[in-house]
């Protein structure tokens, strides 16, 4: 099996494939490598009705063109799989993942993307497909007549909790701030929802219960005073954070844990280029990470060939 | 209707036919969402390495998915997909929502191991 490569894509979203399908057809020998299942975010999306030149598609659909594509120009892609270790010094750039496998690279693209943020709190990972929920399409019909708790301001726990009222009797909205992010119409629209109810500058600091959820603990940020809060469920919607930290003093991330690049999509480091949703950048979309991965497969291109010349002169 | 790449389970019968023909079997119940996306696309990747054990997944909504909605195996779960693994035809094993590689490779190597 092949170890050593021109170019080893960390990622296969959006702009990792789109990468490895520019690359791949350029002739130039590239690897994906992806933690998860191939497609990233976008496989999570059920339609996506605004990429040009397609009518409507589903993202999982969308992303396994993208795969067969890359693979028919040749781009290998292994998936699932875990990364122990990167050594992105000198020309040749190093992967070294779990099960012990080691690959080489002359140059890396990091199109890791970002995740779902969760709380982080006690009993989080106990309640987990059992009250507690990160999609409220995939299991808002399990609260049908119960009373909820949606923690979050942005749009998408202002809009999801309004949806949650089809099925919940009660919808309380939980969120640290005493203002919301989400934008004025969608917060209107759930202040003029009766079964909608807020408890702003509060957070969840535990989840309570044996077999299922049975209440959160929930802490009044202005007084500091904690109330055990009864609830059938928590939908948690509380904004993404980049897949970086296994980057951190390796190259320069900001202080979102965002990778700073130029606008080639270089990194600080030689040879290391990034692209999609784990870069600094105002938006995320599927288009945008398409267009990083093409503008990042390209800058690789020219860095390859500069350094083959130079191997050569 | 689940656009995987895993073959589909598509009646009660097609279910218990499965159950008795085959040794391990493992049951993705869910739908095209977030949460079961992840899970489908494991088992298709898992499908090589563990010949021994047949992968399919089943619509959740199709009413003949009851057979899996109504294990008792289930009862409490809220958060799709339900996943249920098989021995000679008993549940062994369900779990609720998103799972990891590794958690569903330990279930594996757990339940299915070859002798």
């Amino acid at each position: 099996m092949n170890t050593n490569y021109d170019t080893i894509i960390i990622g296969g979203g959006p702009a990792g494939l789109t990468a490895g399908i520019y690359l791949s057809r350029s002739r130039v020998k590239t690897l994906i490598l992806n933690e998860g299942t191939v497609g990233g975010q976008m496989i999570l999306t059920h339609e996506i009705a605004n990429y040009s030149g397609v009518e409507s598609v589903s993202g999982y659909q969308l992303a396994n063109i993208m795969k067969k594509q890359a693979i028919s120009f040749g781009c290998e892609i292994q998936s699932n799989i875990s990364i122990k270790n990167i050594n992105f010094e000198g020309d040749e750039k190093c992967v070294m993942l779990e099960d012990g496998e080691k690959f080489t690279s002359k140059s890396i693209i990091i199109a890791t993307g970002g995740r779902s943020r969760t709380l982080g709190v006690k009993g989080e990972d106990n309640f987990k497909g059992r009250g507690i929920s990160y999609c409220a399409t995939c299991d808002g019909d399990f609260f049908t007549d119960k009373e909820i708790v949606v923690v979050g301001g942005g749009n998408s726990a202002i809009e999801e909790a309004v949806s949650l009222t089809k099925y919940a009797s009660k919808v309380t909205i939980v969120h640290q701030f005493d203002h919301f992010q989400a934008f004025d119409h969608a917060v209107l629209e759930a202040k003029r929802n009766p079964k909608i109810n807020f408890m702003m500058e509060s957070t969840i600091t535990a989840f309570n219960g044996s077999e299922n959820l049975e209440s959160v603990t929930i802490k009044d940020l202005k007084t500091n005073e904690t109330q055990e809060f009864k609830t059938d469920g928590v939908f948690v919607f509380i904004g993404y954070i980049p897949n970086t930290d296994f980057l951190k003093d390796k190259i320069e991330l900001n202080k979102w844990g965002e990778i700073v690049v130029s606008p080639d999509m270089e990194t600080d480091v030689k040879g290391v280029y990034a692209a999609g949703d784990a870069i600094a950048k105002r938006f995320r979309q599927v288009t945008a990470a398409v267009g990083d991965g093409t503008i990042a497969a390209m800058a690789v291109s020219n860095y390859i060939h500069d350094l083959k010349t130079k191997q050569t002169a | 209707m689940l656009y995987t790449n895993l073959k589909h389970i598509e009646s009660a019968e097609e279910h218990a036919k499965i159950l008795s023909e085959n040794e391990n079997v493992m049951v993705i119940c869910g739908r095209m969402g977030p949460m079961c996306i992840p899970v489908y696309g494991i088992a298709e990747e898992l499908e090589k390495k563990y010949p021994h054990v047949k992968f399919y997944d089943m619509e959740f909504d199709h009413p003949e998915a009851h057979v899996i909605r109504e294990l008792p195996e289930v009862r409490g779960f809220m958060g799709i997909p339900f996943t249920i693994y098989y021995k000679n035809g008993k549940v062994v094993k369900a779990t609720s929502s998103i799972q990891t590689k590794s958690q569903i490779t330990t279930i594996l190597d757990e339940h299915f191991a070859t002798k």
